[in-house]
């Protein structure tokens, strides 16, 4: 259905990669982990990168996000070149345009699960209010607990409810439940599945983990550093559908 | 950002044991520069509202005897604004129930009107009345001493004749706050005091009637006091003027201004001390919050907090525990400095404290502090800040460690592997490792400056009165004294030795540089007073010349052994004769200026004259032997040894010791924040290491070992560091303090340097009680879990 979709209305390209290449100088070592990479993300879409651990997925993210530089090649965001951006200006990108979604869910710890919210929330204008974004991942019933006290599956619901609540336009999300155990993971991707189709946020999820592909629209696949193939998803599950 | 300030907050109160440490450092540093600057801003007002109100004269002399119309012709001298003349006169006074010699200073008060000059303040009752003849008022101190008050009777010796005054006042005054009797060094409140007194009667008991001799000036504005005191010689020189003087040569005021030199000099040194570790700990405990927080802060950048709103919240961070640092600094130095000039108030006889904590000091406190807080802080802050957020993300390298120097040296198999990690851990950071180091030995080098002073002041009491000075009394003639007044001396009962000297006062000079002091004749064979160079040998006296003190050579006229310095004598017939400088003394206590007595007299163009007498009497008979002594005509006053030992005591027990004891309780914070802090940041920074070496089977002391055996290490490299910086300071001090009045010998004990290793040890030992108490609370599932 949402096949049928696209074909009325063609999708907007949200970014446009091309021939990214990133090498990281480690001394004595150089690591390639981007070897020309050329890559399209849609208004809307679910996308799932999927790749072995060292495949350049985190570096990918990272560059997309605007967190990372790229050696060579070029990314262009709704038409603006990120790779030439400035400190200054990729800074404003990921305020105003990106939402990030951890392995670790890097909450800070000395904060509360509101304020965590609040701490992004505070910087833009037009965002959700904290307990709103938390009610939608279904943390609205623990918004005074200090990271410390929440489970690991809840607290990258609110590192979720972070990285939304300020309504972003790209959701990226880097192994979101890596760290997790299936059944929580699997509340987690309800929360990004949530996001992506209540707020329409283009969302890209980065995992080893094939039956995540499963919910995606599109699964780009990686290794080497290069993209292997790129299929779309004729049967999307939802996530309660998937088990690993 | 309210979020990222509340996250502020909570992060200070994690890091409170740090940042109270930190803290504890700069109040330190704080509260010694308020307290140095504002007690040093608050006497320099007291007493410059005292002398002003008082009418502290300008130029001072003494002569032996002018007529008062005299006066008027100095009032029109260039350049004299007031003028007023005194008769000042020696007296002996008898307490009932003190057998100790005391003597004291009469001052007469004008016979028609009210005093002009060198007003008294009075304390209590009134001025004596002008024409009366037997009222009296008293300097506070020596009525405190002995419990005098208006209404009180005081047993005096007036030339040889037994006088009862009666106390109508108690009164200070600007000239006398720092008083001494003739022959001695130091205030001695007990054993003499200061009397005003009518004009009239005071004038008739030393057949001063119509005459005058003492004479106070003060200037017209633009003056210049050396032309009014060349002119005010010149005038006076046929009544035996002993050459006048300005204020800023006045004894009193040249202890005062002496001292409050030192209090600005301490506003100095120890606060720069103090805020140079705190801005070191600062950094430290800042720079190992950055890394903790890598990940915080590469998240916070990934959501759109620009680098600069990093670096905001860090400055904060170092704002706020600055903040608590200074407020209490100030807090506490204000309080101190209040603690400070009350006993310098005391001490110098204020009438009164105008206390105030200028702003001004504040505002230079805070600036200078929150300098050095930032300028200290400043690399990790900028770490923090330009961190790239894919970079945080990613955990900390690990850290590269090779073999130590020792090991490579072929030592491997001698250490342990704990030791090992403990010497490659050090090796790995060398100059945090060295800072660290640093940082102790300054808080071990306050602790020796604290405790050097006591150590010098013992050593000037041992080698003024214990080498120098070996006498049990000195007697003051009057005037000039035939020689065979020393048999006389010697028949007394109970005297034992007798040596003579003459005292000549007189002006030395060498080229554009002179100082109005005495000369002293002495005789050869003595073994009362002996005269020693740097090595504690004795000095030759030559036949013709002159032997100086170091200090009086060297610094004060520039002259050296060889060459010929002018003598101006004040005296007599004021003879002026060159005389070359033979060899230089080493002496604490005041300057010196030595010749033989004969070659002096001869100079003088006298015959074999002596101006006192240094006496050994048998023991216990002092006071007995100054009974005899103290209604002999002639004698102008007698000290006893011993008194002046204690006196001496007294004096620096009070001033110097205040200042010690706030700079050790000091040091001492110093010392323990830089143990704590270094410690606890290591604990930090090697928890997971730890925690995983606990989980492989090692014991809590097996590990407790490997972060406080570092730690130890480098105590224990502190402690020799401390003391070199240690001595290089108390140098430094020694140096700073040097006056004509007195030289603080470079002396430093060995409970010295055992006192301030100790208090090292034991912030090493507090340290490692905390940090022990640390490690029993590192859960190994918990640090493991957390990811690398």
């Amino acid at each position: 259905m949402i096949q049928s979709d696209r074909q009325v209305t063609p999708p907007r390209t949200v970014f446009h990669a091309h021939g990214l290449t990133k090498v990281y100088d480690m001394g004595e070592i150089q690591v390639h982990a981007l070897r020309g990479v050329d890559l399209d993300l849609y208004s809307g879409e679910l996308v799932v990168l999927l790749g072995p651990s060292g495949s350049g997925k985190s570096t990918l993210l990272n560059i997309l996000g605007g967190l990372d530089s790229a050696t060579a090649g070029t990314v262009l965001y709704h038409g603006h070149e990120l790779t030439r951006a400035s400190e200054k200006e990729l800074t404003e990108f990921r305020r105003d345009h990106v939402g990030f979604v951890f392995q670790f869910y890097n909450l800070i710890p000395s904060l509360t699960a509101r304020e965590n919210v609040a701490a992004v929330t505070e910087i833009v204008s037009g965002a959700m209010r904290p307990e709103e974004a938390l009610e939608l991942v279904g943390m609205g019933a623990r918004l005074d607990h200090f990271p410390a006290q929440l489970s690991g599956g809840e607290q990258q619901r609110v590192a979720i409810a972070r990285a939304i609540a300020k309504r972003p336009a790209v959701l990226l999300c880097d192994e979101p439940t890596g760290a997790l155990d299936s059944e929580t993971g699997i509340v987690v991707l309800e929360a990004l599945e949530t996001a992506n189709r209540e707020l329409g946020t283009t969302t890209a999820v980065i995992t080893h983990n094939a039956a995540i592909a499963q919910m995606a629209d599109r699964v780009i696949r990686l290794a080497n550093g290069q993209i292997g193939a790129v299929e779309s998803n004729q049967h999307k599950l939802a996530p309660a559908e998937l088990s690993w | 950002m309210r979020a990222l300030n509340r996250k502020l907050l909570r992060d200070l109160w994690h890091m409170r044991g740090m940042a109270a440490a930190i803290g504890l450092v700069l109040v330190g540093g704080v509260s010694t520069f308020v307290m140095s600057l504002a007690a040093y801003d608050s006497l320099a007002l007291t007493l410059s509202r005292y002398y002003s109100e008082q009418h502290f004269a300008e130029v001072f002399a003494q002569l032996k005897r002018a007529p008062e119309s005299l006066a008027d012709r100095i009032a029109t001298l260039p350049g004299v604004d007031r003028v007023e003349t005194r008769v000042i006169a020696p007296v002996t006074v008898d307490v009932a129930g003190f057998d100790d010699p005391v003597t004291g200073r009469l001052v007469s008060l004008p016979e028609f009107e009210k005093p002009a000059l060198n007003v008294p303040y009075l304390k209590s009752g009134r001025l004596p009345a002008p024409r009366s003849e037997d009222e009296i008022a008293v300097s506070e101190e020596f009525a405190l001493a002995h419990g005098f008050v208006p209404g009180d009777r005081l047993d005096v010796t007036i030339k040889g004749h037994r006088e009862v005054l009666r106390i109508v006042g108690i009164a200070l005054s600007p000239e006398y706050m720092y008083a001494i009797p003739p022959g001695a060094f130091f205030p001695d409140h007990k054993r003499f005091g200061i009397f005003w007194m009518g004009r009239r009667s005071l004038a008739t008991a030393f057949e001063m009637d119509g005459a005058f001799n003492d004479v106070s000036l003060t200037l017209q504005a633009g003056a210049s006091d050396a032309e009014v005191i060349t002119r005010l010689d010149r005038l006076l020189e046929r009544y035996g003027g002993l050459g006048a003087f300005a204020r800023a040569d006045q004894f009193s005021h040249r202890f005062m201004t002496e001292e409050l030199r030192q209090l600005e000099t301490m506003a100095t040194v120890f606060p720069i001390i103090f805020l140079s570790v705190a801005a070191f700990l600062l950094n430290v405990v800042i720079g190992r919050l950055v890394a903790t927080e890598r990940d915080q802060i590469a998240t916070l950048k990934a959501f759109g907090y620009s680098t600069g709103d990093i670096a905001v919240h860090y400055v904060k961070l170092v704002l706020a525990i600055t903040a608590m640092g200074l407020a209490a600094g100030i807090v506490v130095g204000a309080f101190f400095a209040r603690g400070l000039a009350a006993v310098y108030r005391d001490f110098y006889s204020f009438p009164y404290l105008e206390f105030r904590l200028e702003p001004g000091i504040v505002a230079s406190a805070v600036s200078v502090t929150l300098a050095a807080a930032l300028a200290g802080t400043l690399w990790a802050v900028r770490r923090a800040a330009a961190l790239s957020p894919a970079e945080g993300m990613r955990p900390e390298p690990p850290p590269v460690y090779r073999a130590t120097l020792l090991e490579r040296l072929g030592l491997r198999g001698r250490f342990s592997e704990p030791t090992r990690m403990i010497f490659r851990h050090i090796e790995r950071r060398p100059y945090k490792a060295l800072l660290t180091v640093i940082g102790m030995s300054l808080a071990c080098s306050i602790l020796m400056i604290t405790n050097f002073q006591e150590d010098a002041i013992e050593y000037m009491v041992e080698y003024q009165y214990g080498l120098s000075q070996r006498e049990d009394m000195t007697v003051l003639f009057t005037e000039p004294t035939p020689r065979r007044a020393r048999y006389s001396l010697s028949r007394l009962d109970g005297v034992e030795q007798t040596e003579v000297y003459r005292l000549v006062p007189a002006r030395l000079s060498f080229g554009h540089r002179s100082h109005r002091m005495a000369v002293r004749g002495v005789e050869d064979g003595r073994s009362l007073q002996h005269i020693l160079d740097a090595d504690l040998r004795e000095v030759p006296i030559p036949e013709a010349g002159l032997v100086l003190t170091g200090y009086l050579a060297t610094d004060m006229l520039g002259v050296a052994p060889g060459d010929s310095v002018t003598v101006e004598v004040l005296e007599g017939s004021r003879p002026v004769f060159q005389v070359p400088v033979a060899a230089v003394t080493s002496e604490y206590l005041g300057v010196h200026a030595y010749m033989k007595r004969d070659a002096l007299n001869e100079l003088m163009r006298e015959g074999p004259a002596i101006s006192a007498a240094y006496l050994a009497v048998a023991e216990g008979r002092e006071n007995e032997i100054y009974r005899e002594l103290k209604d002999t005509p002639r004698v102008a006053g007698t000290v006893i040894r011993e008194t002046a030992i204690s006196q001496f005591r007294e004096m620096m027990d009070e001033t110097i010791l205040y200042f010690a004891f706030v700079t050790a309780l000091l040091g001492g914070f110093i010392a323990f924040g830089v143990v704590y802090n270094s410690a606890r940041v290591a604990l930090s920074e090697r928890a997971r290491e730890l925690a995983s070496l606990r989980v492989l089977g090692f014991t809590k002391g097996e590990i407790a070992y490997i972060l406080l055996g570092e730690m130890g290490l480098l105590t224990l490299a502190a402690i020799p560091l401390g003391f070199v910086f240690g001595i290089g300071l108390s140098a430094f001090l020694a140096h700073a303090f040097r006056s004509d009045l007195y030289r603080v010998p470079l002396i430093i004990h060995p409970s010295t340097y055992a006192l301030s290793a100790g208090i090292i040890l034991l912030s090493f030992a507090l340290t490692a009680f905390a940090i022990w108490r640390n490690l029993s609370r590192l859960d190994l599932i918990e640090v493991l879990k957390t990811r690398e």
